[in-house]
């Protein structure tokens, strides 16, 4: 990662009708960032990577990729980017790699080695020419990684890119992203509705919330910044509120009924749970939160029952 | 721009929906001419039957060229729907595909892309209005052979059969710029709705009312009717006129045109401006 600055939005917004999909959005994208933008389903991720695209045109605002601005100079900012928007969607009647070479033509041709070597890269070599429609959703969604990287994109934004994928094909796409970021020196962005995806991956992250940045930041300073505490649930519970308010490393503990919530460190969770064990405690579970994860579930959550 | 139009010939000739006119014009129109033939004539016959109280018919005016030329009324309304399966796609189809969201976001100009297509409509169009007549005419020619032409259009005009094969050749090169405006229609449909369906229906809706009206013999429609542009639709027919009327002619063209130009630049403003929700 560096100080340069390859995507900057300045007071983005998108109206629709009545309501402001997205509002006043800046965001930052670092040279070499893996970068996680996150945020509940209909919070506007969407409407934000569409318009880092080009897709939708803000009512407000504009999106500089290297500099250019995407209002003035659209093709010059979109040059060296790559991306995946929502599902990736392909001429099913036409094989992968047809697809790839009318993809390829939009940026200036593709040579047939190139093709080929995005499709091994992702796992489609073997069914390079068969039509997409015999493609499962995994297959689809590994295609539409091929599709951003062939022009070779310094900047890959990829839109919920584990969406639908069982556990297996949602690993594949981290290691993915993982490599294109350490290896192939690309910077990443991807968004997502899950915390602790983007924790894995990214190492800067956007909240966004009802169209609004709610914070943005590197990943581990926003995860730390915020209070740590421990859910501790156990019996009997008076004896576990005593042994709680005499250790050292317990900071404060604040009953919850079933359970105490205890602000600590969570490196000294292994020792209080010796400590307990040795006190006669039964210990049904210690749970580490963070407050940013707890928000964020908040938000999440507020956004499901809308 | 060269390599866009290629690819964006692959993906419409690689796909069936574009078949489909070219499937039903090679079994309908064999069908019909075989017909024809096999009623030796009787179709003439009833369509003359007013007219053999005055004149006496010598010769075989049922032949080749007239059952072509009578080929050519599916230019009203059965060309321009086939014609409108693909036209009114081209965007549509896109959207429906969700593959705007593939294309879009290229470093490419959204006008190049709509250029593409468009020439991409503009040769279909082309190639199967040239099918239809080159069908049409090539079995009528083998199954009844060739004559003079009867045309019995507000009257009867008898041309000699070596006056005909030129005035077919250029009868369908207006069709196919008629036709263009039929296709332009269409793909401003397609502009701006996800579903390509509307814009097949769209078109033959407003191409089926604009003709009711152009035909209908009513004082208030006889004002409208110049600004519709199915008014000069019949410009291929004006060619088996005789003398050619091709002042007349230049003007049809030129409205057509007019028409054509005002639906293609309309879908461009469109689609520059759409935003892909799709």
């Amino acid at each position: 990662m560096t100080d340069e600055i390859i995507l900057q939005t300045r007071n983005l917004a998108k109206q629709y009708k009545q309501r402001w999909a997205v509002h006043h959005l800046d965001l930052q994208v670092h040279r070499g960032d893996v970068f996680g933008f996150l945020g509940p389903n209909g919070a506007g991720k969407s409407t934000t990577i569409r318009m880092l695209l080009s897709l939708v045109k803000p009512t407000e605002g504009d999106v500089f990729l290297f500099g250019h601005s995407l209002k003035r100079q659209r093709e010059k900012a979109l040059q060296s980017i790559g991306g995946i928007v929502e599902k990736p969607d392909f001429y099913l009647y036409l094989s992968a790699y047809r697809n790839l070479e009318i993809v390829g033509a939009l940026n200036g041709g593709a040579r047939r080695q190139r093709i080929l070597e995005v499709l091994d890269l992702v796992g489609l070599s073997q069914r390079a020419f068969e039509k997409v429609k015999t493609y499962s959703h995994g297959m689809k969604q590994r295609l539409g990684i091929a599709q951003a990287l062939l022009s070779d994109p310094k900047l890959v934004i990829l839109d919920e890119p584990t969406s639908g994928l069982d556990p297996q094909g949602m690993k594949e796409i981290r290691d993915l992203i993982r490599h294109l970021a350490h290896d192939q020196q690309k910077t990443v962005m991807l968004s997502s509705h899950l915390l602790n995806e983007v924790e894995m991956v990214a190492n800067r992250m956007a909240i966004i919330n009802q169209g609004e940045l709610v914070t943005q930041g590197e990943v581990t300073k926003l995860l730390d910044e915020g209070e740590k505490y421990v859910v501790v649930r156990g019996t009997p519970k008076e004896s576990l509120r005593a042994v709680l308010e005499t250790q050292h490393s317990v900071k404060k503990v604040v009953d919850r009924g079933d359970s105490f919530d205890v602000s600590m460190s969570f490196d000294d969770i292994p020792e209080l749970n010796r400590t307990l064990v040795e006190s006669g405690i039964a210990v049904q579970a210690l749970i580490p939160h963070r407050s940013l994860e707890d928000f964020f579930l908040s938000i999440t959550e507020h956004a499901t029952k809308i | 721009m060269g390599r866009l139009v290629y690819y964006e010939l692959i993906k419409t000739f690689l796909k069936k929906r574009t078949y489909i006119g070219f499937l039903l014009v090679a079994v309908v129109v064999p069908l019909i001419e075989v017909a024809m033939k096999l009623e030796g004539g009787r179709f003439l016959q009833y369509t003359t039957r007013s007219l053999q109280q005055d004149f006496i018919f010598v010769g075989t005016l049922f032949n080749g060229w007239f059952v072509a030329h009578s080929m050519m009324n599916s230019l009203w309304v059965h060309i321009p729907l086939l014609i409108s399966f693909v036209a009114g796609d081209q965007l549509a189809g896109e959207a429906t595909a969700g593959t705007y969201r593939l294309i879009l976001i290229r470093p490419v100009s959204r006008t190049r892309i709509f250029l593409s297509k468009y020439s991409t409509t503009i040769l279909y169009t082309v190639i199967f209005v040239f099918f239809l007549g080159a069908l049409s005419i090539g079995l009528a020619l083998i199954l009844l052979g060739a004559g003079d032409l009867i045309i019995l259009q507000r009257g009867i005009l008898v041309l000699p059969g070596n006056d005909v094969a030129w005035r077919f050749l250029v009868g369908y090169l207006l069709a196919a710029w008629a036709m263009l405006t039929i296709a332009s229609l269409a793909f401003l449909f397609s502009s701006f709705v996800e579903n390509a369906i509307g814009p097949i229906i769209a078109t033959l809706g407003v191409n089926m009312i604009f003709l009711m009206i152009t035909v209908i013999p009513v004082e208030l429609f006889g004002k409208i009717k110049p600004y519709l542009f199915t008014n000069y639709m019949n410009v291929w027919q004006k060619i088996f006129e005789d003398p050619v009327p091709w002042q007349d002619i230049g003007s049809s063209v030129a409205a057509l045109g007019g028409y054509s130009l005002a639906f293609v630049l309309a879908a461009w403003l469109i689609f520059r401006r759409k935003d892909i929700l799709s």
